[in-house]
């Protein structure tokens, strides 16, 4: 039989079953966009959190003080009893350990920022002009830190966006001079765009030479210390030779946690890919039920078209084109069950987007081969016994049954 | 008999048996059943209800398997045919008319009649031409587009006799044609058929109507499952098939 006839033959009689056909399209159509939709959350998910901890960057080693035993967990909230990281031993580390090229020791602190008769309470970051490299950040005015000894502190500062506007409105801010507590600095450069990240806003920042900000906040002791990692090494020997040098020079003693976020994202990107996979199955469960539902309905339409199998096999129709009959409707109808499935999804993701466009909603190309694959497969898997039984069906039988 | 006839012999039906069991009975639908029957030859089987002439008719046309005995048509013994190669044989030696019609009802007269060139892989072009000419010659051609049930029983019938034998069929099998037709349509689809059998198809007909039975060229009655007279009009010989 030829393709436009076998094609016209099945449409025909799923045409005559319009309720039954529906049905599955509709069993069908669900089970498809179900996993259509449901990858796209997944994945979307996973781009959004890839996205936020985008700005972690790449080939970074992180330490902070104390020990957290669970590799890629969150650091410490509260201080600990663990004994404070220095920027002697920054220093140290940044001489000394193969592989370190920009480093950012990070003070952070509150107070209020004032200027003129305006004052706004701020987030104050005592860093190093690498740390806008390491954090991916941009100047859009003005300049970035200077370039200074780790301890050697001076009056300037670059703020973030929206502290600018809230300090200064339209005015110039380059060049004018904030007081930040008992200090005075001299603001150089202003930050682009809002830099929103990880729950810190740092548009709403100010950002002063590290050990300036030591003074400010009178502490010895720092936050963070964010280290690039050169090329040529890789992140994890660098953040074990660090890990070991911190040990000798805390006397023998592991009291700091380093961490490379690429590995935690890589953690995170792994757990996200399983959980999309994992909706996915679901979703793919219903295909399966979708499939049950093609079986008893090949099944329903071989009981009625007993005779018509009768007669296609009185005419000459070998066993083997009866069945491919019934596959073939089943097939059809599981196609354009498909077809509608993919469609109604596309909508749903597009909807998505244009709701939360913030999360990349997409469906991964292998989830929708697998949606097509899955239902086209399952439905002639399922067709095949009900198909079975009309070829083999004795025409004499078959012919007498009305 | 003629001594041509050893040579072209069409059926050869020898010590025939097919026994039904109902429970704990037996019914020998038939029963030791020796038939002959030449190419072009017209024969009408008569006999009560149940004396087995539908049975005989389906293993004539390769749509049962007897149970004993053997079958030779046109010298291939389709005894030891697979159901694949017994469908091979239905599909292009044999016609089936049927009692009941067996159209399919979502498929206009035309495509009824175009289905076993359409099972058969034949172009739509090729068909066209074919099937134009058979529902013409059967007289339906303005009903082409209808379904089934627009169509009156009679049309219904030769729409079905336009099926059997558009693949060209040497053996055109009928069991009770008219048997749901009135008087008037009943005689115009039994003409068809002998029209059918003067252009050389062999024709074996079923019918419970004494007259239209007499009118075949040979009569086969049977009762219990046997042939109890096979009976050669006097004079008629039958149809030499187009060499
Ligand atoms: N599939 C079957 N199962 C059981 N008995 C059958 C079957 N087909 C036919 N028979 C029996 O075989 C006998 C012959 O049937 P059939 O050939 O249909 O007779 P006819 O066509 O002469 O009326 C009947 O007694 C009938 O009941
Ligand atoms: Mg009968």
């Amino acid at each position: 039989m030829r393709l436009p006839d076998l094609l016209r033959f099945t449409t025909l009689a799923l045409r005559r079953q319009r309720f039954r056909s529906g049905m599955l399209l509709l069993a069908v159509g669900l089970g498809v966009a179900a996993v259509i939709v449901l990858t796209a959350l997944g994945e979307g998910a996973r781009g959004y959190v890839m996205g936020e901890f985008a700005f972690l960057g790449k080939d970074t080693v992180i330490m902070f003080p104390g020990r957290k035993e669970t590799t890629g967990g969150m650091p410490p909230v509260t201080g600990t009893s663990a004994r404070a990281i220095t920027l002697e031993e920054v220093e140290v580390l940044q001489r000394t350990v193969a592989g370190i090229g920009g480093v950012a020791p990070l003070v952070l602190g509150n107070a209020p920022v004032s200027f003129e008769a305006r004052a706004r309470d701020s987030m104050v970051i005592g860093t190093t002009a690498d740390f806008f490299d390491i954090r991916l950040l941009e100047i859009a005015q003005g300049s970035n830190l200077p370039d200074l000894a780790l301890d050697e502190g001076k009056p300037v500062g670059v703020i973030g966006q929206k502290l600018k506007s809230e300090l200064f409105d339209n005015r110039r801010a380059i060049g004018q001079w904030v007081r930040l507590r008992d200090y005075r600095f001299r603001i150089i450069g202003v930050l682009k765009g809002t830099g929103d990240s990880f729950g810190l806003d740092l548009s709403e920042a100010i950002f002063i030479p590290v050990a300036s900000a030591q003074s400010v906040f009178n502490v010895h002791g720092l936050f963070r210390v964010l280290m690039k990692v050169q090329d040529n090494h890789r992140v994890d020997e660098v953040k074990s030779r660090v890990a070991d040098r911190m040990q000798e020079l805390h006397d023998g003693e592991l009291d700091v946690t380093v961490i490379s976020p690429d590995a935690m994202l890589s953690t995170f990107d792994e757990i996200l890919r399983i959980l999309t996979l994992g909706v996915a199955g679901i979703a793919a469960i219903s295909l399966i039920v979708a499939g049950i539902l093609v079986m008893n309905v090949t099944l329903m339409s071989v009981k009625q078209r007993t005779a018509e199998i009768g007669l296609l096999k009185a005419i000459g129709a070998p066993s083997a084109q009866v069945r491919s009959l019934f596959l073939a409707e089943a097939a059809l109808i599981a196609t354009a069950g498909a077809v509608l499935g993919m469609v109604a999804g596309h909508v749903l993701v597009t909807v998505g987007r244009h709701l939360y466009p913030a999360i990349p909603f997409t469906t991964p190309p292998w989830a929708i081969l697998a949606a097509l694959g899955l239902a086209v497969g399952t439905a002639l898997l399922f067709a095949w016994l009900p198909a079975q039984q009309a070829a083999r069906l004795e025409p004499v039988d078959a012919l007498g049954r009305k | 008999m003629k001594a041509w006839s050893w040579f072209r012999r069409m059926i050869e039906v020898r010590g025939v048996s097919k026994t039904f069991y109902l429970g704990d009975s037996a019914v020998h639908a038939l029963d030791n059943i020796d038939l002959h029957i030449e190419p072009g030859d017209y024969l009408s089987v008569m006999g009560p209800s149940g004396s087995g002439k539908s049975t005989l008719l389906n293993m004539l046309g390769l749509l049962d398997r007897p149970d004993d005995g053997s079958y030779l048509l046109n010298g291939v013994d389709t005894m030891e045919l697979d159901e694949n190669e017994r469908a091979r044989l239905r599909r292009d030696q044999i016609g089936f008319v049927f009692q009941a019609y067996h159209l399919i009802p979502r498929l206009t007269a035309r495509e009824n009649v175009e289905l076993p060139l359409m099972l058969a892989g034949v172009a739509a072009k090729t068909r066209r031409a074919q099937v134009d000419e058979i529902l013409d010659k059967l007289g339906i051609g303005s009903r082409a587009h209808h379904l089934p049930n627009q169509l009156s029983g009679g049309e219904r019938q030769r729409v079905a006799i336009g099926r059997s034998i558009v693949m060209k069929p040497s053996l055109l099998l009928a069991d009770e044609p008219t048997g749901n037709l009135d008087t008037r349509s009943g005689q115009e689809v039994t003409q068809i058929l002998e029209e059918l059998n003067r252009e050389g198809i062999t024709l074996l007909m079923v019918t419970h109507n004494q007259s239209l039975g007499d009118r075949a060229r040979r009569h086969l009655r049977m009762v219990d499952g046997a042939i109890l007279t096979d009976h050669q009009q006097a004079g008629a010989e039958p149809n030499r098939a187009p060499a």
